[in-house]
């Protein structure tokens, strides 16, 4: 094994491109979970996003184009998971696995003439200075926006969520929804507000993946990114600074488990591909052992104004 | 009339199937404490929704201060100066006190002259708080005052209060009731809403009662008997339970240094619980909510297994057992939450009578439910226990919550249990059934059952209990006969106001 053939600063560098996907989308479905909605349906919004933006952005030429469209995608399909939970008041588990289902589906269907194309990528951005820093230049300031977009996310939904009355009402809605209802709050438009914006980054994260990661569209190519942003939100305990520390973990395992593989490190390429999911369950099961999550109290229940 | 600040006329709202409020009309004067007063689903709490603009009336007006009222969402009251102090289901438990209090404002300020303001008010009306504290962290006494600072920090002109005592010791209900005054002397008008006579006798200037949707009267209960009050509450003379004499026989239940972990976040742990109950006894259990009632409940029906020699029934100990066996041995219980934990909602009453009587009543062999057995022996419950459904088949969410209450308690007590224990056995049922329900504890320990009532309604426990204790931040206080206790002392066991010192010591 040749460890001195893994760069430390390309290393980090393709650690932020991995871990972007799964940040987008996970910082969206904790919110969607602060307001007290288990949406089960990331895989599927964010492979819905990932093919909406790769046509769109092969079409017109545009990635940014395609990034729009496929917010706009994902949050249309998450508009009909809200539909479905919050005013026909189905089931939040099985109308989740079922709209990943249906993202899983309609993907193929609209994907099926791209494949084997080449995306229009984002360019990196050359920010005057810092890009030109040694070793931190690499590391950090030459990505991509959708990077820097994803990180600026993170610190908007965090002071969002502690600082604003709006941020305050969406978390009061999560934990208990009979108080807010009895403060005279309205519940739904609340819920569905919070699975638009859920959906809709689901949908970045996706087409951060068919147009930046890969770059290209592949039938499933999510491969599960969906779930580990679900593990993510409840290894975080619906904080928006953890679920970071969770994406770039995972990101982390992902690159190094690749560049160990490159190296030819003794252990079985199955084990190492595997690695990122066995640390995500390992580091699930550890954190649930402490007994306390923080989970929003009313996660999953549905809401019905009666009486 | 120039001093009047609410009106209601001929407020009106049905549900399907039932008329929660029938042409109810009252007034309610400028810095008057009016009662509202009336049983469980007498339609107080439907009344007060439409005051509070939560529910819309079919018919009917009300006037707020000579203009027309009508509010259609609780922002619209709040702004036209109606205040609520809700019973249940309006604090938030992982947000702290200043965050739960600008929720339930209009326009909060800043988050640090809310605090600031929090302290004020809570020093200006005697109810000390900490405005940082996690409200999950507060006893029922802080969760309250927590409410009305919320309410006060709007200086509202009408002040509504759902049975604020209900979750209070006698020294924190006679704060309470200061805070009231005080509130009143500066023109703020209080409609109270309570079941206990004696408090709105002492407090309210005027009550009106509601019976089935309607009102009955409006009175001035300082000058009306508690009987009286009662009797135009119910509509007729109910039993009262009859002395008994007590003769105890040998230990059946004995519970030594039982401690257990807090089971959540926010449960309380036990501590060296340690307490006998023999045959044909009752012991009376009282406490403020959240003081370890639930827990102590789930260790002695055997939710929570506890160390060896903890628990003993008869002598034998049952300290590791599960329910089902304690259940075989003869230690029976009955929790407090009827939906989800003393019987699953969506079941029918014959199933929900197999859960717990299966084995005792033998309506189970060799694995198969004989479900005629099953149907006879619900319908013996609901028969003996006046349980009002159309049929045994009913699914328990459908009944009220006093009926179910009905069903659950007498499900035990027909098993004929050596020892029951029951919390909240009356709780949200109305005053003939909770008679009733009083009588058959009575009778089952006079057959020889030893038998534990934990309750947080004082005056049920002394009427019942032969000795009484109280639960107090999961420690069980010196157990006394109930014949030489007095408010006061079972108020000091209780805790007294004790939280008010540690909340002054935290400022």
């Amino acid at each position: 094994m040749d460890l001195s053939s893994i760069n430390p600063a390309l290393l980090v560098a393709s650690i932020m491109i991995s871990a972007t996907p799964i940040l987008l989308a996970a910082i969206g479905e904790m919110v969607v979970e602060k307001s007290g909605v288990l949406n089960l349906g990331v895989e599927g919004m964010m492979i819905t996003g990932a093919v909406v933006g790769f046509a769109v952005a092969v079409t017109f030429t545009s990635p940014l184009l395609g990034f729009a469209a496929a917010a706009l995608a994902a949050a249309a399909l998450s508009l009909s998971f809200a539909v479905l939970t919050q005013y026909l008041l189905s089931n939040q588990v099985a109308t989740g696995l079922g709209l990943t289902l249906v993202g899983l589906g309609l993907s193929s269907l609209i994907g099926k003439p791209y494949e084997g194309m080449k995306a229009v990528t984002l360019p990196k951005l050359d920010i005057p200075i810092l890009s030109d820093l040694p070793i931190l230049g690499t590391m950090l300031f030459r990505h991509d926006i959708m990077v820097y977009v994803s990180l600026l996310l993170v610190a908007l939904v965090w002071a969002f969520l502690k600082y604003t009355r709006a941020g305050l009402i969406l978390r009061a809605v999560g934990e208990s929804h009979d108080s807010a209802h009895a403060l005279g709050y309205k519940v739904v438009r609340v819920r569905v507000l919070a699975i638009l914006f859920g959906g809709a980054c689901a949908g970045l994260g996706g087409a951060y993946l068919s147009l930046v990661r890969v770059p290209q569209w592949t039938e499933g190519m999510t491969a599960g990114a969906g779930w580990i942003a679900l593990a993510i939100v409840v290894f975080a305990s619906w904080r928006a600074g953890r679920v970071m520390i969770g994406a770039y973990l995972f990101g982390g395992v992902t690159v190094l488990q690749l560049n160990l593989q490159a190296a030819g490190a003794a252990v079985p390429v199955a084990l190492l591909s595997a690695s990122p999911y066995l640390i995500t369950i390992l580091v699930l099961v550890t954190i649930s052992a402490r007994g306390v999550h923080g989970a929003p109290a009313s996660l999953g229940r549905p809401f019905h104004a009666s009486s | 009339m120039a001093n009047t600040l609410l009106s209601i006329r001929g407020l009106t709202k049905a549900y399907p199937g039932v008329v929660a409020n029938d042409d109810v009309a009252f007034d309610i004067g400028k810095g008057e404490i009016h009662a509202l007063l009336g049983e469980n689903g007498a339609g107080k709490s439907t009344l007060v929704k439409m005051i509070y603009g939560l529910v819309q009336p079919d018919r009917g007006q009300m006037e707020l201060d000579g203009a027309a009222f009508a509010p259609t969402q609780p922002s619209q009251a709040r702004q036209s100066g109606v205040a609520m102090v809700f019973q249940h289901f309006s604090l938030f438990d992982a947000l702290n006190v200043a965050e739960n209090v600008a929720l339930g404002m209009e326009n909060p300020p800043k988050p640090r002259d809310l605090a600031k303001q929090i302290q004020e008010v809570s020093e200006t009306y005697g109810l000390p708080l900490d405005p940082y504290r996690t409200v999950g962290t507060l006893s029922a006494g802080e969760r309250q005052r927590v409410e009305i600072i919320r309410c006060l920090l709007q200086d509202p002109r009408l002040l509504i209060m759902d049975e604020p005592t209900s979750v209070l010791t006698p020294q924190e209900v006679e704060i309470l009731f200061e805070t009231l005054r005080k509130l009143k002397s500066e023109g703020t008008s209080i409609l109270y809403i309570s079941h206990k006579l004696e408090e709105i006798r002492a407090l309210c200037d005027h009550a009106t009662i509601l019976r089935l949707g309607k009102k009955v009267a409006t009175c001035t209960p300082a000058e009306t008997s508690a009987r009286e009050l009662a009797e135009m509450m119910v509509g007729s003379s109910f039993a009262t339970p009859q002395a008994r004499t007590v003769e105890t026989g040998e230990v059946l239940l004995e519970v030594r240094g039982l401690s257990l972990p807090s089971p959540g976040g926010f449960g309380t742990p036990l501590r060296d619980i340690g307490f006998e109950v023999r045959a044909g006894e009752v012991l009376g259990i009282g406490g403020v909510a959240g003081n370890g009632q639930d827990e102590l409940l789930a260790a002695l029906s055997g939710e929570r297994t506890s160390k060896p020699g903890s628990v003993l029934l008869k002598g034998n100990d049952v300290s590791a057992m599960g329910p089902t066996e304690r259940r075989g041995s003869g230690l029976l219980s009955a929790p407090e939450e009827r939906l989800g934990h003393a019987a699953a909602p969506n079941m029918s009453l014959i199933e929900n009578g197999v859960l717990t009587a299966g084995r005792r009543r033998g309506l189970v062999s060799g694995g198969f439910i004989s479900w005629p057995k099953a149907k006879d022996f619900a319908a013996e419950v609901i028969e003996r226990f006046d349980v009002r459904t159309p049929g045994p088949g009913t699914a328990a969410r459908a009944l009220s919550g006093g009926n179910l209450q009905k069903f659950v308690v007498g499900r035990e007590i027909l098993q004929s249990p050596e020892v029951l224990v029951v919390n909240q056995p009356t709780w949200g049922v109305d005053a003939a059934a909770a008679a009733a329900i009083r009588q058959a504890l009575l009778d089952l320990a006079a057959q020889g059952a030893a038998i534990v009532v934990i309750s947080q309604d004082l005056d049920e426990l002394m009427e019942i209990a032969d000795r009484f204790g109280a639960v107090n931040e999961g420690r069980l206080s010196e157990l006394r006969p109930v014949s030489s206790l007095d408010m006061e002392q079972i108020g000091l066991m209780m805790g007294g106001a004790h939280d008010m010192e540690v909340a002054h010591a935290d400022a």
